[in-house]
């Protein structure tokens, strides 16, 4: 029986084991001497977030949003832009890239979410692109080619991210985090509205719920963690271009969810993990390697009802 | 001295150029169950959803408790104390039957932007969901999953869910309908049961229902009301008869 009050996570030691090995990952990393596995982890888990924040309205709240990567891109830039002006200060870099992305969420969402559906993604889609070609434009910041960012965010010396053991680790906090957080905000009072509006907008009006505020809200918080994601992502790749908020990134994001399972707490970031290891894998087999992707996708959506996180968790929540 | 709970003068709505509600106005107070009938297509929907807020009036005005509520969103109409049932059931499907209800009640509990807790923990919210399962007989089947329930029990989920808001007034848009004659039976008991505190607006196919419940019948044709009074005025009415009761059923069954 399927329930939406989820009990918390069936698969305890997978969810330990998961955790466990990520904790030892750079150890062994380094005993091997393998530096490039540590930059695909960390990447891994970036996009492990991001695909978290968009389940958090694609899985729980059925809003398809095809413009998600967007965040990632306001994120990176809030670190990227201060940068350019030797502006490094870790929390100035974190404020913006959170207010960036939730200040973005709330103004096109007051918009997006009085449609839904198919006009729902476009206009998503559309607000995605604005900002594309805004970033494109924009001379100053390297227009198409981008920025580079000579330095990672600075918190006063107190947390050296230009050491990447630590970046690796302030990126598992922050997946973690992004999962506790997600987990008790869904099965918390504002988690009942958003997942009641999705399963029946109608009749949640007729009980009395406001539902377009907390559809908002929880679109401005989905906002938000995908701008830590980016925030991350800047420091992590050093550099900075409008093709990181390209729609085809977007598209990438809710296959992501979709292969993991959208409405599964794991499942984003079980996607996020597949695709990374099928791109790291089969890129280096063939170049045609978003073939298999594909077919990958295919199956779950044929045969794999809940997606790939289903493993993670008895009791699944909404398909 | 009361002023009645609900009161509708010359509401209309036109779709097109069809008049689906004309002129509508009726009355209706605490302890009291006002019926409307009408052939199919006379606008008896109509009229729920306008006076729910999920239709909009063209003209016309409706004073709920003394408030004017014409141009109010649903939801501010379901923070008033007005709840509905509707025709077709609409419930939350992927949800248990206690959820279901749950939800209605959180609705009247004061805002839900309350991220951290678990919602199961709040005891107010199962309690009175396991109490209005019980008022209406469900209280067996409170994990279920309100997608897997039977129609009639599903009726019942609803009649439940509006009740657990204790609203001061319910719209019942054909609660009967689909029953069979031991659930309508118990829907009936359970409507007598609410009269005495809440006014009932229902409408309804079922004329055995309507006659053993109703205090008052309204009766809309063409989105007009033709006829309003006692079930026995209603029973005898020339115009009545005519347009709805028997001789020759034109506007379909």
């Amino acid at each position: 029986m399927r329930q939406l009050v989820q009990k918390p996570p069936g698969r305890y030691w997978l969810v330990f084991a998961a955790v466990l090995v990520l904790l030892l990952a750079p150890a062994a990393i380094a005993y091997l001497d393998q530096p490039f596995y540590l930059d695909v982890l960390m990447r891994l888990m970036i996009l492990a977030i991001a695909a978290s924040s968009l389940n958090l309205i694609l899985g729980y709240s059925g809003m398809i949003s095809l413009g998600h990567s967007v965040y990632i891109g306001i994120g990176a830039y809030a670190v990227g832009i201060p940068a350019y002006y030797d502006q490094y200060n870790g929390l100035l870099q974190l404020a913006l890239a959170l207010g960036g992305a939730g200040l973005f969420a709330l103004v096109t969402g007051l918009i997006c979410l009085r449609t839904r559906g198919a006009y729902f993604i476009m206009i998503t889609l559309a607000f995605a692109q604005m900002m594309y070609f805004t970033f494109v434009s924009i001379e100053e910041y390297g227009g198409d080619d981008g920025l580079v960012i000579y330095a990672r965010s600075d918190f006063a010396g107190l947390y050296d991210l230009e050491n990447n053991v630590r970046l690796y680790y302030l990126v598992l906090g922050c997946l973690l985090l992004t999962l506790l957080l997600v987990h008790r905000i869904v099965n918390s009072h504002f988690g009942m509205v958003i997942r009641g509006a999705k399963s029946n907008d109608r009749r949640m009006q007729a009980v009395g719920f406001p539902t377009f505020r907390y559809r908002l809200t929880c679109y401005v918080i989905s906002g938000m963690i995908c701008g830590l994601a980016g925030w991350l992502m800047g420091n992590f790749t050093g550099f900075i271009s409008p093709e990181m908020m390209d729609w085809t990134r977007s598209g990438e994001l809710i296959a992501m969810v979709i292969l993991g399972g959208p409405g599964s707490l794991f499942g984003p970031a079980i996607g996020a993990a597949v695709f990374i290891l099928m791109e790291t894998v089969l890129a280096e087999v063939t170049i045609y390697w978003h073939l298999y992707l594909g077919l990958l996708l295919i199956l779950v959506a044929k045969f794999g009802r809940g997606g790939l996180g289903g493993l993670f968790q008895r009791n699944r929540g909404t398909p | 001295m009361n002023a009645p709970l609900l009161e509708v003068s010359t509401l209309s709505r036109n779709f097109g150029g069809i008049a689906a509600a004309s002129e509508v106005s009726l009355e209706l107070a605490r302890g009291e169950v006002h019926a409307i009938i009408g052939p199919n297509g006379a606008g008896k929907t109509t009229l729920v959803s306008l006076l729910a807020g999920e239709l909009r009036a063209d003209s016309g005005a409706i004073r709920f408790r003394g408030e004017t509520i014409t141009n109010m969103p649903v939801h501010a109409r379901a923070q008033r104390g007005l709840a509905r049932t509707f025709q077709i059931t609409s419930i939350f499907p992927e949800f248990s039957a206690l959820e279901n209800v749950a939800m209605a009640i959180q609705a009247h509990a004061g805002h839900s932007f309350r991220f951290w807790r678990p919602v199961t923990q709040n005891a107010i919210l199962q309690q009175g969901a396991r109490n209005a399962l019980e008022q209406v007989g469900l209280a067996g089947i409170p994990e279920r999953n309100a997608g897997e329930m039977s129609h009639g029990e599903h009726r019942l989920l609803e009649m439940a869910m509006a009740l657990a808001t204790q609203p001061a007034l319910l719209l019942l848009d054909e609660p009967a309908a689909g029953l069979g004659p031991e659930e309508t039976t118990a829907m009936v008991a359970i409507l007598r049961g609410l009269r005495q505190d809440k006014g009932i607006l229902l409408v309804e196919h079922d004329m055995d229902v309507v006659f053993a419940i109703a205090d008052r019948i309204t009766v809309m044709v063409s989105g007009r009301t033709i006829a309003t009074g006692s079930p026995e005025e209603i029973r005898e009415d020339e115009n009545v008869r005519k347009a709805y009761l028997g001789d020759g059923v034109d506007e379909g069954a």
